[in-house]
């Protein structure tokens, strides 16, 4: 219940992970958040910036998720970082993660996204990392501010949670 | 008697919340929602829920793998 802009809480999360593993933390608590009368920031800085495209095609790294196991025919099947090198399993392993998104009932990246732009969070892409890879702000989706550090620390000073994802 | 009921069985975090938010927002001040979910980790979210926006949990009851909420919005 948003009675008045002094009492609402507020939450930034910086996102800088661009694989499909890593988009759901910043996604999952930002909508919940917001769900939950928060007034969330999402600032997308170097490979988060990925989260933000119009066509999303994101992917799982074995390659620095040591701890990586797979669900398989009842047992787990462990990706040490070694199995990165090996051509076709990071592919292998997005297909494993995309069928057990459905299979659990866990929503997809592209839904929760528009929950996030549903429930008003400001969604605010790095000026800087833009320029560096040479993206434009139509590669984006509609309604993402640009903007930099100095925006991220003004929403920051005043925000209950900062997270760093 | 709830006057509109959410199916969250079978989603995951957070859509049971997400779902049920997006529900409340179209109902009256008064209103209850009932809301099935076979998600464990509902019941301690609709109570943390409930607890920060100030809705009202009527009723949190487990029946094998259903897991039932009523919320009052307020």
């Amino acid at each position: 219940m948003l009675d008045s802009s002094d009492n609402t809480k507020k939450m930034s999360i910086i996102v800088t992970k661009g694989t499909l593993d890593w988009a759901y933390p910043p996604f999952i608590l930002g909508t919940t958040a917001a769900a939950m009368d928060v007034e969330v920031t999402m600032f997308f800085t170097f490979y988060g910036l990925q989260l933000l495209k119009k066509d999303l095609d994101l992917k799982i790294s074995t390659l620095g998720n040591p701890a990586m196991e797979m669900p398989m025919m009842g047992m787990h099947m462990k990706m040490p970082n070694i199995v990165s090198a090996i051509p076709g399993v990071d592919r292998m392993a997005t297909t494993m993660m995309k069928n057990l998104i459905k299979k659990k009932g866990v929503a997809s990246i592209p839904d929760l996204r528009e929950a996030a732009i549903e429930s008003d969070i400001k969604m605010v892409a790095c000026q800087m990392t833009l320029d560096l890879f040479e993206l434009e702000q139509k590669d984006l989706i509609d309604g993402i501010t640009l903007g930099g550090a100095a925006t991220y620390m003004e929403g920051a000073l005043e925000s209950d949670i900062n997270l760093y994802i | 008697m709830a006057d509109q009921t959410l199916d969250a069985k079978g989603l995951n975090c957070p859509l049971p919340i997400l779902k049920a938010k997006k529900a409340l927002k179209g109902m009256q001040a008064g209103q209850v929602l009932e809301v099935l979910s076979t998600d464990p980790g509902s019941v301690a979210d609709f109570a943390a829920f409930c607890n920060q926006t100030g809705n009202e949990l009527l009723k949190s009851e487990t029946a094998g793998d259903v897991y039932t909420f009523e919320i009052k919005k307020t």
